[in-house]
């Protein structure tokens, strides 16, 4: 057999020892506003156009009878063409002395929200479209918004057709005054604003001489000014298990860092099955004459790790290091981008895909509805396709993520509808609890040491038996009076009753508690065990506690057993505002209170209480009745 | 972590979602630059393992050195291979351009395939530089049962969330080297020493830039007789890659029709 092969000469040529730096940029706008002709005169004012395809341009534009569309370089399907629309986002390729590019050319049509964002998400930045006769419209603002929602944070604008609006200073700078405007207001500072005509060529590539008032620079000198993304190497690492594989006789854990580095040697830990093992080996596969068995890895980098004990992981998981690892709940908060053809609605169920973790959620609230064009924001409960919103979603078991402004990749996910993607939404754990240490158990070799005497044997003695009688409800809805009140009244009918109070608990048992959402979830945490034991012992535990969150109670649930009643202490804000017993709705409202349930902080009713008791509607004495019915017909013997 | 690092982990990293997600998944190989590429990621990605049937669709009128290739290598590498046979010319469409039709073989010959082999998914190397319409190709891409591919209502694809929940019959199509572009390819198959079919270097002033059947495919004129040479000559070629393939040219709307009905 001959030779069929050539290998290639060993050698590093400079090539491949100076490789370019290579920039995604996405161009977006609305609809029409030149953001397809601005790419194609782009390419040909740099001499990018491969030989022939002017020709073919020209040729394509002759036979529909248009006078030469650049366009048509991006527009590549049919359908486009004869239109005149860009439907689907495409990428190009072309090079400055600087570094290379990508440019995507996004759709604008209102219709193709979900191929702009396929085409925006892949970017390190973007040049915004607006059309100088038309001024600024829905999308660009829309566009604009969710440039930022996605993390792109440099972005260039081109007012484009100025020779339609006369090449006039005071047209171009009225626009750039109302966009600058609404940038600001969504916290983004552009880097440069440009007057561009694309189809003739004015400060794409050559300094436009009709508009000789214009200073600044070309679109492919702003496009050079922006920097490279950082690495994201310095953040705390974050690695989510992609596959686990036992082709041979290694068992490899694959998957691709998303930040951080990681070393052979390093203790790491899996949220969130809270597994820890070190790392045994750093796994490859090379051809590369010399290359060596890596020892450590970093951001960036798809990577397969063994490791010292055979612990069971699995795809979704988040390896990190054990002190910084990711937050564990199974409720967030989230401002999302609705694709979906069926509207949104509290109560509906998705799948969520967040990195590589698959799990179901159920929208819990809607919160707001935002209108990208003037940012006003309404409550209606349903989000409709292209709006953005802002919602509570709440999965059935506990999850591994983090908010978006510390660590992008793992704070951001998407929302599956039957087959079809169906939304895109960041992560903002704002209000709500790292529920890591509360389902952490810190002790091993714990084993139950058993009693002697039985439930059964402690109802008989006492009458009763023991339970807990869990009240939630506001700040100023009446849990307290009633506990209060309800224990003298079961006291006297002899029952082994003693009230949990908030305030008193956190003169003792939790006086280490600050307010911050962790240290309320433990506080509760705390409260459930000790009314569990009340249970336990023979005696009704009530709490009194407004308890806000669905995730504690259910913890609380779990400690308790079949004992454990869920009582809502029910009355609106309003009513609870016009009690406001200890002075603190009104502290909550001028701000001296911060993450005060009901004002600025959620509360989460229950969805299925034991017994509602309704303060704002019922007297004290018809509610104490109502409870002391309940009491002795469910816990009597 | 330079740019042929980022290229190829995010290839990994695609190889791996489609591997754990999808059930009964080859990759086609098509012997060309791109395609071994793409074997090397794959062997990148499982650890020096290709876990999947490894597929040739023949048209039987490759050149005599891409066979002698094949025969080496599915070897060498150790690959699952499968070759498949096209049906005959008479098969296809009469209305479509001789060239095109010639591709439209092809695309039977892949059809008859999957379905033999009842493949959910193929691994394909198709690049979003090559050509207008690949440039709007997702990374996962379904396609009907025929088949065909809905360019028109593409599902959105964004943060690396590729679309894994298809109703029953849908096949995929999925692509680890779409964001690549011909020089990264050779300078990739440079660093890696990835082997290389000659008719790729220059000969008597010609060299082939993309590899097709015998009859349909033409040189280009190029002095590049290896790899750092290509790689000086695409930094400044004004000539398209897929110049040489006649089926891109006989009208406007050639490829788009080819790629509607399932080819690459
Ligand atoms: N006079 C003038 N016309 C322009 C200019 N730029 C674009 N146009 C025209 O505006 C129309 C729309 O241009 P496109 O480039 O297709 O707009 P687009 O923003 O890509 O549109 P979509 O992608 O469909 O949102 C075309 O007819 C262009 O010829 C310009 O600078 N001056
Ligand atoms: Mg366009």
């Amino acid at each position: 057999m001959t030779d069929a092969t050539l290998l290639a000469t060993a050698d590093t040529p400079d090539a491949i020892a100076n490789l370019r730096d290579l920039m995604r940029i996405v161009i977006v706008g609305h609809v029409d506003h030149g953001k397809s002709t601005l790419v194609g005169r782009l390419f040909h004012d740099t001499g990018s156009l491969p030989d022939g395809r002017y020709e073919a341009i020209k040729a394509q534009s002759d036979k529909r009878g248009v006078t030469f569309e650049w366009a048509f370089l991006m527009d590549a399907l049919q359908a486009e063409r004869d239109q005149g629309i860009t439907i689907d986002t495409s990428q190009i390729w072309f090079k400055t002395e600087e570094r290379d590019y990508t440019i995507i050319d996004a759709p604008g049509h209102k219709e193709f929200l979900k191929n702009m964002i396929t085409g925006a998400a892949q970017s390190d930045a973007a040049l915004l479209i607006i059309d100088a006769h038309e001024g600024v419209q829905e999308q660009s603002k829309r566009h604009g918004y969710l440039l930022h929602l996605m993390g792109i944070r440099q972005i260039a604008v081109a007012v484009n057709k100025m020779d339609l609006a006369g090449y006039d200073q005071k047209k171009f700078d009225a626009i750039e005054t109302e966009y600058r405007a609404y940038l600001k207001s969504i916290g983004v500072t552009p880097t440069f604003i440009i007057p561009v005509s694309a189809r003739e060529g004015d400060n794409i590539v050559t300094p436009s001489k009709a508009m000789s008032w214009y200073k600044g620079p070309t679109v492919v000198k702003a496009l050079d000014s922006f920097v490279s993304g950082t690495p994201t190497t310095e953040s705390p690492l974050r690695l989510p298990v992609q596959d686990v594989y036992k082709f041979d006789q290694r068992r490899i854990i694959a998957g691709r860092i998303d930040s951080g580095r990681i070393a052979v040697g390093d203790q790491i830990i899996f949220s969130p099955s809270n597994k820890s093992a070190r790392v045994k080996t750093i796994e490859y596969w090379s051809t590369i004459p010399g290359a060596k068995q890596p020892t450590e890895s970093e951001a960036g980098y798809s990577v397969g790790i063994t490791l010292d004990e055979q612990i069971f992981v699995e795809r979704g998981e988040i390896a990190s290091h054990i002190d910084t690892a990711p937050v564990e709940t199974d409720v967030f908060r989230a401002r999302i981008f609705w694709l979906g053809h069926e509207p949104m609605t509290v109560g509906k169920a998705y799948k969520l895909k967040l990195g590589t973790l698959e799990a179901q959620v159920t929208v819990q609230s809607i919160e707001r509805i935002i209108d990208t064009s003037d940012l006003s924001s309404t409550g209606i409960q349903q989000v409709e396709r292209n709006q953005v919103a802002e919602i509570v979603l709440r999965a059935r078991r506990m999850l591994a993520l983090d908010s978006f402004v510390d660590y992008p990749a793992t704070g951001r996910f998407v929302l599956v509808e039957k087959f079809d993607i169906a939304g895109g939404g960041i992560i903002s754990m704002e209000g709500y609890a790292d529920q890591r240490d509360a389902i952490t158990a810190r002790g091993t070799n714990i084993t139950r040491a058993a009693h002697t005497i039985t439930n059964e044997a402690r109802a008989f003695r006492n009458g009763h038996k023991g339970g807990v009688l869990w009240f939630t409800g506001l700040s100023g809805a009446g849990k307290s009076t009633l506990a209060m009140a309800l224990e003298k009244r079961l006291f006297d009918k002899g029952f082994n009753v003693y009230v949990l109070d908030g305030d008193n608990v956190r003169h003792g048992l939790n006086a280490n508690l600050s307010f911050s959402p962790e240290d309320r979830a433990e506080n509760i945490r705390r409260v459930g065990e000790v009314a569990a034991l009340f249970e336990r012992a023979g005696t009704l535990a009530i709490t009194a506690f407004i308890s806000p969150y669905r995730s504690d109670r259910d913890r609380a649930r779990e400690a308790a057993g079949d004992g454990f009643h869920e009582i809502y202490v029910k009355a609106d804000v309003a009513t609870c505002e016009s009690r406001d017993p200890k002075g603190l709705y009104a502290k909550a409202r001028s701000g001296e209170i911060k993450d005060f349930t009901g004002i600025s902080a959620p509360y989460e009713a229950p969805e299925s209480p034991h017994l509602v008791i309704d303060t704002a509607t019922t007297s004290l004495d018809d509610c104490l009745d109502e409870l002391v019915r309940y009491v002795e017909a469910k816990f009597k013997v | 972590m330079d740019r042929l690092d980022q290229l190829e982990s995010q290839s990994i990293y695609i190889f791996r979602e489609a591997f754990n997600r999808i059930e009964n998944i080859a990759m086609l190989w098509s012997l060309g630059k791109d395609s071994n590429v793409m074997i090397w990621l794959a062997r990148k990605a499982f650890l020096g393992h290709v876990p999947f049937p490894v597929m040739h669709v023949d048209t039987e009128r490759k050149f005599p050195e891409m066979y002698e290739f094949r025969d080496r290598y599915a070897d060498e590498w150790g690959l699952n291979f499968i070759r498949e046979l096209c049906p005959p010319l008479e098969s296809t469409d009469d209305t479509l351009p001789p060239a095109a039709r010639s591709a439209a073989r092809k695309t039977e010959g892949l059809k008859l395939a999957i379905k033999k082999h009842g493949f959910n998914a193929l691994f394909a190397g198709i690049r979003r530089d090559e050509e207008a319409t690949r440039a709007k190709e997702r990374v996962f891409s379904p396609r009907g049962l025929a088949g065909q591919w809905d360019f028109k209502d593409q599902p959105p694809e964004f943060w690396d969330q590729y679309k894994t929940d298809f109703p029953p019959g849908t096949h995929i199509r999925v692509h680890p080297l779409l964001h690549w572009t011909e020089i990264d390819i050779w300078l990739y198959t440079q660093r890696e020493q990835i082997p290389t079919i000659p008719l790729y270097f220059s000969k008597d002033g010609l060299r082939y830039r993309s590899l097709g059947d015998k009859d349909i495919t033409n040189p280009v004129k190029s002095l590049a007789s290896n790899i750092p040479e290509i790689i000086e000559e695409l930094r400044t070629t004004k000539v398209s890659e897929r110049s040489g393939r006649a089926m891109d040219h006989e009208s406007e709307d050639a490829f788009e029709r080819l790629r509607a009905d399932g080819y690459l």
